[in-house]
């Protein structure tokens, strides 16, 4: 056996850190194949609709390549842009020889029992890869789909920027509209190489019964940048997710914006971590949540060991019920002297102020409501291109029409 | 008659604010609103607009003949009443652009945002959120582009000069000007009511009547520039005695 499945094994029951404990026990590790299809207008109306909520377009129109996994088969892959590479990942680790330098690299295989698991029950996954130098026109779209009721959906991820690259990956994962339990674990891990960008943009829509897990560990060399723009809109059950950054080469950059909205039943803990671990390496971590009766909890940590790195870290909390929590833990870690870190926190109620502001102007007190709302959940984000900002602006949209 | 006040009593906080207010402004008058600081002007145009935490004890407010005392807010904007506020709030994520092309499209009156701002000097500003990062002159502005597009039929200025530059008083005056019609003579139905402390604005808009609030009662009415005379040679405690 492997050491990788050996540490596995060793893992699999370690809680994680934080977040409630899933009974990994309780979901069907199996799951129905599902048939290849070479269109994804081929795919069933109920799905597609969830699909389109979360991002995906299904004309591939605007897109350099396509990834769509409903429960645990890939039913589509496809790649319209050149210098840009999309596979399921266990044919990856078939073709490039299990994917020694980056398998299992940034993320520790043992760091809780949902990674253990990812390694352990393997049910697939993406691989993108953009080649060197290659600055990709479109985003590459991916879904992961959950259909089936009560299975547990374990997927491994991997995107590698190539050095001088760009890349935009939108993933979008969605439930079948009538599924109630499922789980998600789902284990990424990036690596953008020297001055390389990659922005990756994720849409949760889960069903209100499902249990989700990611595991994304990203790893930024010099001078490279790393986007992520994260939206949970929907309800979940337990969403648990520490997104953590390694910003190591000189000059390195990330930014980190989380949207969440929490309804009812849902449990929410939901951070970003950054590590600024070369000269010059800056970060930013945002996060705008809004309790409309579920919990949350936004985190954000901040660790600086070189002096000179700059960061800052935001968690905004608004409480549009009077039941349900919102929580914002910041921290701040500087092991040395000259590191420039700083963060704001506020969790409060939609000011009257505002509102009658907005009514004073002719608007309803539901419009103005919601034009706060919206604009609340506005994250500015330099270095984003305009088209893919109107993206993500149409999907907030989208995934809070009911909210809105 | 454009606005009728009649025997207002005002509450902030269980405190009365406003006393036994009388006041009546016909469509295509201008008056103005002099008093010291805290003597109640501001809590009178919030009482107008409808502003939570201005109760109303006693009185009404009438406009274009319908008693408006307890409308909500937003169904006085809609009757035609602007507001133009000294210290508006912020809000985060809401661009002015798209505030301003809203309350265009709401009056009909939607795609001159542009054309607004560059009146004022303010396109670059469109791009801002509400409020945010704006000095006192420039929020001045952002209120009139918003009252441009909303177009209101009576229009409240809570001190527009205060704190803008004399050139920029100058193209603010004009606009306040144009949105009180005062290029029209005899078809001139907008009317306003303005608070100022410096009587700047009075050289840009001509005013038809002047009041003075003393501890919130009304002291006097007459004509505004003799009464901003007075007030400037004598203070208002004499303004308020010339006319027993």
């Amino acid at each position: 056996m492997s050491k990788i499945k050996e540490k596995a094994k060793a893992a699999k029951e370690k809680k994680a850190l934080y977040g409630t404990d899933v009974d990994l026990a309780a979901f069907k590790s199996k799951a129905t194949e599902h048939a290849y299809q070479d269109s994804l207008e081929k795919i069933p109306p109920d799905s597609q609709r969830g699909m389109t909520e979360a991002g995906i377009v299904l004309s591939e129109e605007g897109r350099a390549g396509s990834y769509i996994q409903m429960d645990h088969s890939p039913v589509h892959c496809s790649i319209r842009e050149e210098g840009v590479e999309i596979l399921p990942i266990v044919e990856a680790l078939k073709r490039y020889d299990g994917l020694e330098d980056y398998w299992w690299q940034a993320m520790a295989v043992d760091a809780d029992k949902y990674t253990a698991h990812a390694e352990l029950e393997l049910h697939n996954g993406y691989f993108i890869r953009v080649s060197k130098g290659v600055k990709a026109l479109f985003p590459v779209q991916a879904c992961l789909y959950l259909g089936e009721e009560g299975i547990a959906q374990h997927v491994h991820n991997i995107i590698i920027a190539e050095e001088g690259s760009e890349l935009h990956v939108i993933t979008g994962c969605t439930t079948a509209p009538n599924l109630a339990r499922a789980l998600h674990i789902g284990v990424s891990e990036f690596y953008v190489k020297r001055g390389a960008t990659l922005t990756f943009t994720m849409i949760h829509n889960w069903g209100e019964e499902v249990a989700v897990r990611p595991r994304t560990a990203v790893w930024v060399e010099e001078g490279g940048t790393y986007l992520s723009h994260y939206v949970c809109m929907k309800p979940a059950r337990s969403l648990q997710t520490d997104p953590t950054v390694r910003l190591l080469g000189k000059g390195a950059v990330t930014r980190l914006n989380t949207i969440l909205v929490a309804g009812k039943g849902s449990e929410m803990d939901v951070g970003g971590r950054v590590h600024l671990e070369a000269p010059d390496t800056k970060a930013e971590v945002v996060s705008r949540t809004i309790s409309t009766g579920g919990n949350i909890i936004s985190r954000g940590l901040l660790v600086g060991y070189v002096p000179g790195v700059k960061a800052h870290l935001e968690c905004n909390g608004l409480m549009l019920s009077e039941t349900g929590y919102i929580r914002a833990i910041p921290e701040l870690d500087g092991r040395i002297a000259g590191v420039e870190m700083s963060h704001e926190a506020a969790v409060g109620k939609i000011s009257r102020q505002e509102i009658e502001y907005l009514m004073s102007r002719g608007i309803s007190e539901a419009d103005a409501t919601a034009l706060i709302v919206r604009g609340f959940l506005r994250v500015e984000m330099e270095g984003i291109p305009a088209e893919l900002k109107k993206e993500i602006d149409r999907a907030v949209e989208e995934s809070g029409k009911s909210l809105m | 008659m454009s606005l009728i006040i009649k025997e207002l009593c005002v509450e902030i906080a269980g405190r009365e604010v406003l006393h036994d207010i009388d006041m009546e402004i016909n469509p295509g008058e201008t008056h103005v609103l002099f008093g010291k600081n805290g003597s109640g002007k501001t809590s009178l145009l919030m009482a107008i607009m409808g502003l939570s935490g201005y109760r109303i004890t006693n009185g009404s407010i009438i406009f274009k003949g319908r008693d408006i005392t307890h409308l909500p807010i937003n169904e006085r904007a809609n009757l035609g009443i602007g507001m133009a506020f000294q210290r508006p709030p912020t809000i985060r994520g809401l661009k002015t652009r798209d505030l301003v092309d809203l309350l265009g499209k709401q009056g009909g009156n939607g795609g001159k945002t542009t054309k607004y701002a560059e009146s004022l000097e303010f396109t670059e500003f469109l791009e801002r959120e509400i409020n945010y990062g704006l000095s006192g002159g420039e929020i001045k502005k952002s209120e009139l582009v918003q009252l441009m597009a909303q177009n209101p039929d009576l229009i409240l200025l809570d001190e527009p000069e205060s704190g803008v530059d004399l050139e920029n008083i100058a193209l603010l005056g004009k606009v306040i000007k144009k949105l009180l019609q005062k290029n029209l003579r005899r078809l001139r139905v907008k009317s306003g009511l303005i608070i100022t402390h410096t009587g700047l604005i009075l050289n840009y808009v001509e005013a038809d009547k002047g009041h003075l609030l003393l501890d919130g009662s009304l002291k006097c009415s007459g004509n505004p520039r003799e009464m901003f005379d007075t007030i400037c040679k004598f203070g208002y405690e004499e303004c308020a005695r010339c006319q027993r």
